[in-house]
C-alpha cells in the first residue's frame, strides 16, 4: 500500500471515530468557535466603523475647513470666503449655471442613546439648497425635505435606530425654538445617516451664527481637478483654507479606528486562543492514546509513522475547521448588520453596522486553523512514535 | 495518606493533561481579570475626578453650546451655591494638531482653582503668579515634561477652534505653574489659562463660555439646586442643563460605547469555553478510573466521600488556574498602568472585590465542572465499576 492511501485510509478512520469521542471533541469545536466569534465580533465592530467612513466621501467632491481646524465642529467660513470659493477652479456647475457648492453648519445637539439612556452628542447640518447636490447617496425614505426657510428638520436613518428623541412628526425644543421632524432620510453605509438636517439660514439665525457657516462642499468636474483647487483654497490670501477630497476627509478619521482591534479585539483573540489551543491538545492527546491499541495494530500490519501523524492532524484540522465554520455562522447571524454607534472623530455621533466580510473572515479562521495545527502537531508526533509492541501489551 | 494527598495525586497522575486544563482555566480568569478591572478602573476614573457637591452647567442643547458670560454671577446668587466658576474648551495643540493635542481650557484662574484645589494642586507661589499674569498659564506635569517646558518660559499654544484678528490661532502664553492630579496615576495632559486674555483677542464668541462649575453648600442640596438654575434660566435663548459632575462624566463615557456590555459578552464567552472543555475532560478522566473507584469504595471509602474527593480534585484544579490567572492579571495591570495606554484608564490594579469574586467564580466553576463525574461517581456500584471496561 502506498504512502499516500495508507495515510488517506488512517484519515478516515480518525475522522470517522470522532463520534466516539463526542464530547471531548464538540468541546474542542465549540471553544474554537467561542475564539473565532469573538475575535470575528470585534473585527466586524471595526470594519463596519470603517467601511462607514470610507464609504461617506465622494471622490470628486472637496470638502474646505478652516486650516487646522481637524474636525467640520471646529471650522468657520465667512460668507465671503464661500462665494470665493464657489469660483475656484473646477468646481462644476448645476443645471441652473451656478457653481454646485453647498456651505454649511455643523452644531451638536443631544439625543438619547438607546443602548445607555444616557445623552450623546447628535451632529446638527444646516444645508442649503445644494446639500443634496453634493451628496448623490441620499435618498428620502419617509415624509419629505424641510421647506426652505421654515423649522423643519430631517432625519437620518441611522440616527433613528440608535437613538431617542427624532422620531417623525416630533416636535424638538433648541433654545426657544421648536423644530418639526419632517422626513427621514438614507444614506446607507455612511456617515450622513447619523446626521440631522435643517435649513443653513434658519440655523444660523435661531442659533446665533450670523452670517458665518463651517465648512463647504463642492463638486469637482473632475477628481483630478483637485490639485488646483486645494491649491487655490490655500493661496489665495482671501482663503487661506485647507480643502481635500471628501474621501481622503473620511478615511482619514477611519485610521484611528484601527486602534480598537489593536489594543482590544486581537490580544483577546489570542489569550482565547490560548485558552482553546491547550482544550485541543487536550482532545488530541486523548484520541491518540484511546486509539493506541488501534494505532499500534496499524503500525504492525506495516502502517507508517507518518499515516499515524497525518491522521491526527487532520483530524485536529477538522475539528478546527468546523469549529471555525460555526464561529463564523455565529457572528453571522448574531453579529452581522447588528446597529451600534460610537463617538466618532468629528465629536459627534457615527451609527455604523457590524459587518462581516471575506478579509477578516480569512483572519478569523486562520486563527482557529493554526489553533488546529499545533494542536494536532504535539498529538501526531506522539502517535507516529509510538511503541507498537508496547501499547499492543498494555 | 489523607484524602488531600489523594486528590492531589490524583490530579497529577497525567501531568500534561492538567497543566493544558490549567493554562486554559488560566488564560478564561486572565480574561476575567483583565477586562472587569479595566471596567472597573474607567468607572473609577469618572467618580475620582468628580466631586460629589459639583454640579456642571452647561447649554440645554448640548454641552458644546455656549453660555452667555453673564449666567456666573446669576448663578452665584442663587441659593445653595457656595462656589461658581467657568471654563471653555479651547482644543489646544503645540505645533502639531496632529499629534501634539492635550486638553485645554481658559477659565477664570482664582475661582477655578479654588473649586477644584483638590485635582489641579499647584504650589502657592505659583498660584499667586498665575493669577496675576494676565498671560499666564498653568500646564500639567505630563505635558511640561513632554516638551520640556520650565516656568517662566513663553510658549506659543495654538487652537483649532478659536482665532485672532490678525488670523494667527497661536496665543504666547507665559507658564506661571505647573501642576500635578489628586493621585500621581491622574492624568495632567491638560493646560489653564485666563478666559480674559481669549476674551480679549478671539474672532468670534465674544463673552461666551463652555460650562460653569458650581459648588453647592451640601451634596443634598444637588437637587434643589440644579433645578433652580434650569428653572431660573427657561425660556431663554440659553436654555440650561444642570447636573452632578458624576452623571455628566459617566455620561460623556457612556458616548464611546458600550463596554459593560462588551465586557460580560466575551468573559461569558471565555468562560463557556473553559467549561466545556473542562467538564469533558474531566468526565473522560473519571471514566478512565471507573475500576478505581470501584476498588476504592470496595476498600470501604464511603460514597458520599468518593463524591467529594472527585468534586475536590475539580475544585483544586480551577483554584490553581484561577489564582495563577488572576494573580498575573494583576502584574499585567501594574505593568499597564505605568504604560501612557494605560493612564487613559485611571488607576489601574486589581480591587479586592473583583479577586475575590474571581475566587468565587473559580468555586463555581469547579463545583460545575465536577458535578457530573462526581455524580455519576457517587452513584456507581461496585460491581458495575469493576466489570466496565
Amino acid at each position: 500500500m502506498s504512502l499516500l492511501s495508507q495515510t488517506r485510509s488512517v484519515i478516515a478512520m480518525n475522522v470517522r471515530s470522532i463520534p466516539q469521542r463526542l464530547w471531548m471533541s464538540l468541546a474542542t469545536v465549540v471553544s474554537i468557535a467561542l475564539v473565532v466569534a469573538v475575535l470575528l465580533g470585534f473585527l466586524a465592530l471595526a470594519n463596519g466603523f470603517n467601511q462607514t467612513l470610507k464609504g461617506s466621501g465622494a471622490p470628486d467632491v472637496a470638502i474646505i475647513l478652516r486650516d487646522g481646524s481637524q474636525a467640520e465642529l471646529n471650522s468657520s467660513l465667512s460668507r465671503d470666503q464661500v462665494d470665493l470659493l464657489a469660483q475656484g477652479p473646477g468646481v462644476r456647475r448645476g443645471a441652473d449655471g451656478k457653481p454646485l457648492i453647498s456651505a454649511e453648519l455643523m452644531l451638536v445637539v443631544d439625543g438619547i442613546k438607546k443602548s445607555s439612556g444616557t445623552k450623546a452628542n447628535m451632529p446638527l447640518r444646516g444645508i442649503g439648497p445644494n446639500g443634496l447636490a453634493v451628496r448623490k447617496q441620499v435618498r428620502l425614505q419617509t415624509g419629505r425635505m424641510f421647506a426652505p426657510g421654515s423649522n423643519e428638520i430631517v432625519v437620518g436613518a441611522g440616527l433613528l435606530r440608535e437613538f431617542n428623541g427624532f422620531e417623525m412628526g416630533k416636535t424638538i425644543r433648541f433654545g426657544t425654538q421648536t423644530w418639526r421632524v419632517v422626513g427621514v432620510f438614507e444614506a446607507p453605509g455612511t456617515v450622513f445617516e447619523s446626521e440631522l438636517w435643517a435649513d443653513a439660514p434658519v440655523v444660523q439665525s435661531l442659533f446665533n451664527r450670523g452670517t458665518s457657516y463651517q465648512t463647504a462642499r463642492v463638486v469637482l468636474a473632475d477628481p483630478a481637478m483637485l490639485p488646483a483647487f486645494v491649491a487655490y483654497a490655500k493661496n489665495e490670501p482671501r482663503l487661506q483654507l485647507e480643502a481635500k477630497s471628501e474621501q481622503a476627509f473620511y478615511a482619514a478619521q477611519a485610521e484611528r479606528s484601527g486602534a480598537l482591534i489593536k489594543y482590544f479585539g486581537w490580544p483577546l483573540g489570542i489569550i482565547m486562543a490560548i485558552g482553546a489551543l491547550a482544550g485541543a491538545l487536550n482532545t488530541m492527546y486523548s484520541s491518540v492514546s484511546n486509539r493506541a491499541a488501534e494505532i499500534a495494530t496499524l503500525r504492525v500490519i506495516g502502517f507508517s509513522g507518518f499515516s499515524a501523524f497525518m491522521g491526527t492532524m487532520v483530524e485536529a484540522l477538522v475539528l478546527s475547521a468546523l469549529g471555525a465554520f460555526l464561529g463564523v455562522a455565529i457572528c453571522a447571524v448574531g453579529f452581522n448588520g447588528l446597529s451600534a454607534s460610537t463617538l466618532g472623530a468629528g465629536f459627534t455621533q457615527v451609527a455604523f453596522r457590524l459587518q462581516i466580510g471575506p478579509q477578516i473572515i480569512g483572519q478569523a479562521v486562520t486563527l482557529a486553523l493554526v489553533i488546529g495545527l499545533v494542536g494536532g502537531i504535539f498529538p501526531g508526533w506522539r502517535a507516529a512514535r509510538q511503541k507498537p509492541l508496547l501499547a499492543l501489551a498494555a | 495518606m489523607t484524602d488531600f494527598d489523594l486528590v492531589r495525586k490524583n490530579l497529577f497522575r497525567k501531568p500534561l493533561r492538567t497543566i493544558l486544563l490549567t493554562i486554559s482555566i488560566f488564560m478564561a480568569f486572565l480574561i476575567f481579570g483583565l477586562l472587569v478591572s479595566l471596567n472597573v478602573g474607567l468607572e473609577r476614573a469618572t467618580e475620582s475626578g468628580s466631586a460629589s457637591d459639583r454640579l456642571i452647567v452647561s447649554n440645554k442643547i448640548n454641552f458644546t453650546e455656549p453660555l452667555p458670560i453673564a449666567y456666573v454671577n446669576r448663578i452665584a446668587a442663587i441659593k445653595g451655591v457656595t462656589g461658581v466658576t467657568h471654563s471653555s474648551w479651547f482644543g489646544a495643540y503645540y505645533k502639531d494638531p496632529r499629534t501634539s493635542r492635550f486638553v485645554g481650557f481658559a477659565v477664570d484662574p482664582e475661582t477655578y482653582l479654588t473649586l477644584y484645589a483638590n485635582d489641579v494642586r499647584i504650589p502657592q507661589a505659583q498660584r499667586q503668579a498665575f493669577i496675576a499674569e494676565r498671560t499666564g498659564v498653568i500646564v500639567g506635569k505630563a505635558v511640561a515634561d513632554q516638551f520640556g517646558w520650565k516656568v517662566g518660559q513663553t510658549v506659543p499654544i495654538s487652537s483649532n477652534i478659536y482665532a485672532q484678528p490678525n488670523g494667527r490661532r497661536s496665543w504666547d502664553m507665559k507658564i506661571s505653574g505647573i501642576f500635578t492630579g489628586a493621585k500621581p496615576t491622574d492624568s495632567t495632559s491638560a493646560l489653564y489659562f485666563h478666559y480674559d486674555y481669549l476674551n480679549e483677542s478671539a474672532t468670534f464668541g465674544r463673552d461666551q463660555i463652555g460650562n460653569v462649575a458650581v459648588r453647592t453648600a451640601s451634596p443634598d442640596l444637588n437637587d434643589a439646586v440644579a433645578k433652580a438654575i434650569d428653572a431660573s434660566f427657561a425660556n431663554s435663548p440659553y436654555e440650561t442643563s444642570t447636573v452632578d459632575e458624576k452623571t455628566f462624566a459617566r455620561a460623556f463615557l457612556k458616548q464611546a460605547g458600550d463596554l459593560n456590555f462588551i465586557v460580560s459578552m466575551v468573559v461569558a464567552a471565555a468562560f463557556a469555553a473553559i467549561l466545556m472543555i473542562v467538564s469533558t475532560t474531566l468526565v473522560s478522566a473519571m471514566r478512565e478510573r471507573t475500576k478505581e473507584i470501584g476498588v476504592m469504595k470496595t476498600l470501604g471509602f464511603s460514597s458520599p466521600r468518593v463524591l467529594r474527593m472527585v468534586l475536590g480534585e475539580a475544585l483544586m484544579l480551577s483554584t490553581i488556574g484561577a489564582v495563577l490567572g488572576l494573580g498575573t492579571s494583576a502584574v499585567m495591570l501594574g505593568g499597564l498602568s505605568k504604560s501612557p495606554v494605560g493612564a487613559n484608564f485611571g488607576d489601574l490594579n486589581m480591587s479586592p472585590v473583583v479577586a475575590i469574586s474571581g475566587l468565587l467564580l473559580a468555586v463555581t466553576l469547579g463545583l460545575v465542572t465536577g458535578a457530573v463525574p462526581a455524580i455519576s461517581a457517587l452513584r456507581m456500584s461496585i460491581v458495575d465499576a469493576l466489570t466496565r471496561r
